[in-house]
């Protein structure tokens, strides 16, 4: 079949994802995590509300105003709520709890997270570090096991179109449902692009094959039937993979809830780009490299 | 016995033993059948022989980690500008031998501290397992280390004495001689005999407050407390007026060393702050660990499904080499000990949808060898042959990058956080293993169970 000759559509489609996102990650940015700022999290629930006495964030707010900088009250339950702050030490928590005791009755401390804000701010250059190594790392190793410059770059390209992907949809996340990224977002991020090398090289190692046994075809015609005899097998393939996700995203519970959902996406756009994205961008580098040298002529 | 069936047996005793392995030690079973309640244990019979005098026991655990589990996790800041450069190593190990010990105490099962040195700074790791009251294990963990000398009183020595460890400690009087006036203890060795001794030096008014206290109660016991309890008990032989006391008394290299870190702990007090703290209730895991169970069997089940109406039979021997898979990791996680975290569960699942891309990739090779008309039986070899190297070169970039999570060599410029850790750790054995039941089970089974469908050769 002739995939290539919808080349552009491709890109097109690429961008209608990629451009949305990275307005939002330009203009909103990304709504970091505790892990990454520094702050608290303390979820509470309560054990004994009434109708008569039921809650609301503008009274709590109110009550613990004096102690407390709250950024966020957020429903997490029956009767359960996280409030986000500044960073706090125990005696403040213990006064938070007094004081919501005092008020609501008897109460049960679910979760207390308070992370310095230096601590943040390192972690932050660590999974940098991590992601910077990472990329590298499966750069050099494409770069070995192809052996030449079009296929290691347009894999990387793939790559990238991955992680814009990923982060794009994470920042109009965060911005229009408050979703934060953590920890598990920037995991999420760097198996993503293990998920993206990994159908782009099943690709790639099809169009060496074929390059081997029919070296008279033009690279159009190699790479269509490269991509026509793998893409049965990674949709395939994505599909188990989506199934375990999408399970986990639906059914998971709450703390992995979106790092299922950023591995999903990983694993929809990373299948995506190596067929629809990778392969085509070989044909881009062709013409480019035709449309240079007829320049220099 | 051919090489095929010889192989076969190796997996089925391998998934045997696995299967023995990964099973709990105890399987409730609760169940609601025509109206009668069936509430039943099943008893995995455990395992306890001595083969070559060696023994062997069954007694192979999932770890929880704490974000299952429940508990408390800190990291404390160690606050050195008080202690000189070259005894920072000292006292931080000091300071966790005794967090270990505080925390021993109190009961806490499985306590992990952990030293890290970021930058200029020195940090503790603390793990704390199950700790429901936040408020004790932070006194636990947060304060600073007491160490005092008391002078055994056989005047107060009750007839409890003997039994009673509280009656035996409140025989011995403080002194006015505290860590405060401890300069450093050191392991040494005597150069007679060649045991390891332990060498105190006190700072000035140490040296004076010892020497009078030497001087007077010699043929006492001078006792070392260190928060309330002994650590030491040594005798004065004689008077020590130089400041430099030398502990002999009979202990091996490791106790010597053990006793040093305490008495360190006292002499170079190092003032803490709290800088992250975490707790987690022990409900909020565990049903985030059903919840994850139960979409993880419906995510298996719907990918065992998938691959049965894509394959046939095929995707039967699929199936049956995932359920070995299944059964594998779990024996894996449990003979290595792998700390079970609610990421490391997501990776497991995602490891179970890309355990079955070999076959898929197998798979689809073959439907095309056998398109090109080639043989049944040939084009299942060459579908495997051929398939390798693509699966081969593909799962090499999620090892490395599951390497860079792991951070096995503990650099300290990239990330140490057990979920992350947790999730790279599921998602390397996942590769691995899903390279083996992929390749290797579905091959062997493939061989021994499947004939040529078409009858021809």
């Amino acid at each position: 079949m002739n995939f290539m000759k919808w080349r552009w559509l491709y890109f097109a489609i690429s961008l209608v994802v990629i451009i949305p996102g990275m307005v939002s990650l330009i203009l909103f940015g990304m709504k970091p995590a505790i892990d990454f700022t520094g702050g608290s999290l303390l979820e509470v629930r309560f054990n004994q509300i009434s109708e008569k006495s039921s809650l609301s964030y503008s009274s709590l707010k109110d009550k613990l105003s004096e102690i407390y900088e709250l950024d966020a009250i957020q429903q997490s339950g029956e009767n359960q709520i996280i409030l986000r702050g500044k960073h706090l030490n125990n005696e403040q928590k213990n006064l938070i709890l007094e004081i919501l005791s005092d008020n609501y009755g008897s109460i049960e401390e679910r979760r207390f997270e308070a992370v310095g804000p230096s601590l943040g701010r390192e972690l932050l250059t660590k999974t940098l570090i991590g992601v910077v190594i990472a990329a590298g790392l499966i750069m050099i190793y494409v770069w070995i096991q192809f052996n030449e410059l079009k296929y290691g770059v347009s894999a990387i390209l793939a790559m990238l179109h991955d992680s814009m992907v990923l982060l794009g949809v994470f920042s109009l996340l965060g911005y229009f449902y408050g979703i934060e990224v953590d920890i598990l977002f920037v995991t999420a991020l760097l198996t993503t692009l293990s998920f993206s090398v990994h159908d782009t090289i099943v690709v790639y190692d099809r169009i060496r094959e074929l390059r081997g046994k029919y070296s008279k075809y033009s690279l159009v015609s190699l790479i269509n039937t490269a991509v026509t005899e793998t893409l049965s097998r990674s949709i395939n393939n994505s599909v188990t993979i989506i199934i375990m996700l999408a399970a986990l995203a639906m059914l998971g519970g709450e703390t992995i809830r979106w790092f299922a959902v950023a591995l999903l996406i990983g694993a929809v756009t990373g299948t995506y780009s190596s067929t629809f994205t990778a392969a085509p961008l070989l044909l881009l580098w062709e013409d480019v490299a035709k449309f240079i040298k007829q320049k220099r002529k | 016995m051919s090489h095929n069936l010889r192989i076969f047996l190796f997996i089925i005793v391998l998934t045997v033993i696995s299967l023995y392995i990964s099973l709990p030690s105890n399987i409730p079973i609760h169940l609601s059948l025509f109206g009668k309640q069936i509430n039943q244990e099943i008893l995995v019979p455990s395992f306890d022989v001595t083969i070559f005098g060696k023994r062997i026991q069954k007694e192979f655990k999932l770890k929880k980690g704490l974000d299952i589990q429940g508990g408390m996790q800190v990291v404390l800041k160690a606050k050195m500008n008080e202690i000189a450069a070259e005894d920072r190593e000292t006292a931080i190990e000091s300071a966790k031998e005794v967090i270990l010990r505080r925390v021993d105490l109190y009961g806490i099962n499985e306590p992990s501290v952990i030293t890290s040195k970021m930058g200029e700074e020195y940090r503790l790791l603390i793990d704390l397992p199950g700790v429901s009251d936040p408020n004790q294990a932070l006194q636990l963990v947060g304060t600073t280390a007491q160490l005092d000398f008391r002078l055994q009183n056989l005047d107060l020595a009750t007839p409890e004495a003997t039994y009673s460890a509280i009656a035996f400690f409140n025989q011995f009087e403080r002194t006015n001689l505290t860590g405060k006036q401890l300069k450093r203890a050191l392991v040494q060795f005597d150069p007679q005999t060649n045991e390891p001794v332990i060498a105190l030096e006190f700072d000035d008014e140490g040296r004076k407050l010892f020497g009078e206290l030497t001087k007077q109660n010699v043929g006492k016991v001078l006792a070392i407390f260190l928060d309330d309890m002994p650590i030491a008990m040594p005798k004065i032989n004689s008077a020590i007026l130089d400041g430099r006391a030398i502990m002999t008394g009979g202990f091996d290299l490791e106790e010597a060393k053990q006793t040093a870190i305490q008495l360190n702990a006292g002499a170079l007090p190092i003032p803490i702050e709290i800088i992250e703290q975490r707790q987690l209730g022990a409900s909020l895991g565990q049903a985030a660990v059903e919840k994850s169970v139960i979409a993880g069997l419906i995510g298996i089940g719907l990918v065992m499904i998938f691959m049965i109406l894509l394959y046939g039979w095929k995707g039967l021997i699929a199936d049956l080499a995932l359920l070995v898979y299944g059964i594998l990791t779990i024996a894996v996680y449990k003979v290595i000990g792998v700390t079970l975290t609610l990421p490391g569960i997501a990776g497991m699942l995602l490891t179970i949808g890309m355990a079955v891309d070999a076959n898929i990739l197998i798979f689809e090779r073959m439907k095309e060898e056998l398109r090109l008309g080639k043989p049944w039986k040939r084009a299942m070899e060459l579908g495997f042959g051929r398939a390798w190297d693509s699966i081969k070169d593909a799962n090499i970039a999620t090892i490395m990058t599951a390497l860079v999570l792991i951070n096995p060599l503990d650099f300290s410029f990239l990330n140490t956080s057990g979920m992350v850790k947790g999730f790279g750790v599921t998602l390397f054995i996942g590769v691995l293993l899903g390279l083996f039941t992929g390749v290797v089970v579905t091959r062997t089974l493939m061989r021994v169970f499947l004939k040529d469908p078409g009858g021809s050769k």
